[in-house]
């Protein structure tokens, strides 16, 4: 599969027969488990808000997302519908099943104290990032998971074009208020969140704010 | 310069060791006295070295159309690692060349691009692994082929960072070096084939005691019908750590704050 720029496809899942529904403030991690076949969506709530995710294995946690695979297996850099998100091993994870906002990107990973020292300010390492909630969610949760399985992630709404010429670009988001992703599990997975609480940067707005995640058991045929 | 790139014969045996001292042939213009060592990696091969701060790799293309893929890790804490998403959205690049600064997770310089005659240097293409490898060329195995058989770069990888203990969930996003993936307007890969010259150059200083391991093996996007992976010689030398006005340092202020962090940890 060839990515092209924006497919926007609708879903038909109704909220009310969500199996979860769980609204994350601005700023804050989140550990999730769901099933192979079960379908995940996020929802923008107040739009262009970073979503930052890495998914791994339920059963076997050194599998994780891989953003190189991905890009490789579909032969280009955006996540929109059609996407297969792919493992280390080579495995797809989940597939973008619906998209009302088109693209998602996967270069950008997730921003950490350390790396807004470089980006921003030496002073600015104090400020909350997405390294620091995934370490926290990963402390607390005491998964055999680590530092070193904090990998490059999927930041969902956030538009990162590359250029002709090699350049890497931040541009205005093409997210808005409710848009959503969805995406049906190929496999059993942990999704490890952060609701970026990136305050240097106008890809938000310089305003973090809420994501819904909603799950749906696997639908008949 | 005309590289010549004539393997020379082993020395006489009564040479206390047999390693030879190659970077003449790819490399004329180094230092003598300050040359480490020099190998000649023949084309689908790997290894790895501990690299100090202050010390350089020449890298040179021996044939048209190499690549070398190489992950980095800091040699004392290898949890801190270059981290490809943090570099590019450092620098705003999808590529990197001279004045490009290599970066770990801890927003430190691992290494900085100081010379570069390719001008581009791909982040994003990944390392061919077995299952592209054989849905790609076919099978050449060890014994039927001993040691002309085929082998990708991230099985390469994974054998030198399982040197050091670091597993498959530690191989990171690599740099390809003499490689060149653009991206279209609809997002699209686009490989440039050949896109080293024989004789293309670059180099990186280390700004971190720094773990690398290399693969020879082709780029996974490489075009090539047939598995033909090219040689690459290398030539470590004694530089220095980067100075006041480096290069690098100047290059753009985010470079400068991650040399800055990297030379926090060697005062």
């Amino acid at each position: 599969m060839t990515a092209t720029a924006i497919r926007i496809q609708e879903s038909p899942l109704d909220p009310a027969q969500a199996v979860v529904n769980h609204v994350l403030p601005s700023g804050e991690p989140y550990l999730l488990h769901f099933k192979q076949g079960q379908t995940l969506r996020i929802v923008d709530l107040e739009g262009n808000q970073a979503v930052d995710v890495i998914f791994y294995n339920a059963q076997d946690l050194a599998e994780h997302y891989s953003a190189t695979d991905t890009m490789l297996a579909q032969g280009g850099i955006y996540l929109t519908t059609g996407s297969v998100l792919m493992s280390s091993e080579g495995r797809p994870m989940l597939t973008i099943v619906a998209d009302t906002c088109g693209r998602h990107d996967t270069l950008g990973g997730a921003c950490a104290a350390e790396s807004n020292t470089v980006r921003y300010a030496l002073q600015k390492k104090y400020m909350h990032s997405c390294r620091d909630n995934y370490l926290i969610a990963l402390q607390h949760a005491d998964l055999a998971l680590s530092k070193r399985d904090l990998v490059p992630n999927v930041n969902f709404f956030m538009n990162v074009p590359v250029t002709a010429d090699g350049q890497l670009t931040f541009a205005d988001g093409v997210s808005g208020p409710g848009k959503y992703v969805e995406l049906r599990a190929e496999m059993d997975i942990l999704m490890l969140v952060s609701n970026c609480p990136q305050l240097n940067n106008p890809c938000n707005a310089y305003n973090p704010t809420p994501a819904q995640f909603l799950v749906w058991d696997a639908q008949d045929v | 310069m005309t590289p010549s790139f004539d393997i020379p014969a082993n020395p006489p045996g009564t040479q206390p060791v047999d390693a030879l001292s190659v970077w003449q042939r790819f490399a004329p213009d180094l230092p003598a006295e300050r040359v480490m060592w020099s190998e000649i990696v023949p084309g689908g091969c790997h290894w790895s070295w501990v690299m100090p701060r202050g010390s350089r790799l020449r890298m040179v293309a021996l044939e048209a159309g190499a690549n070398l893929s190489m992950v980095l890790y800091h040699a004392r804490e290898k949890l801190e690692r270059y981290n490809m998403p943090d570099s590019l959205k450092a620098q705003h690049t999808a590529h990197y060349t001279r004045g490009h600064v290599l970066m770990s997770d801890m927003g430190r310089a691992l290494a900085s691009i100081t010379a570069d005659t390719v001008g581009w240097h791909d982040p994003l293409g990944a390392l061919l692994d077995a299952e592209r490898l054989h849905a790609k060329f076919g099978d050449q195995t060890f014994h039927t082929h001993r040691n002309s058989m085929f082998r990708g770069g991230k099985d390469g990888l994974l054998i030198e960072i399982g040197k050091y203990g670091l597993a498959r969930r530690d191989l990171i996003a690599p740099v390809n070096f003499f490689s060149k993936v653009a991206v279209d307007a609809e997002g699209r890969f686009q490989f440039a084939p050949e896109h080293a010259p024989a004789g293309a150059m670059v180099e990186l200083r280390f700004d971190m005691d720094t773990l690398i391991a290399i693969s020879t093996a082709p780029h996974p996007l490489d075009p090539n019908p047939t598995y033909a992976p090219r040689k690459v010689g290398l030539a470590a030398w004694k530089s220095g750590p980067a100075d006041a006005h480096d290069f690098n340092r100047r290059f753009r202020p985010e470079c400068a704050r991650a040399l800055h962090n990297a030379d926090m940890a060697y005062l």
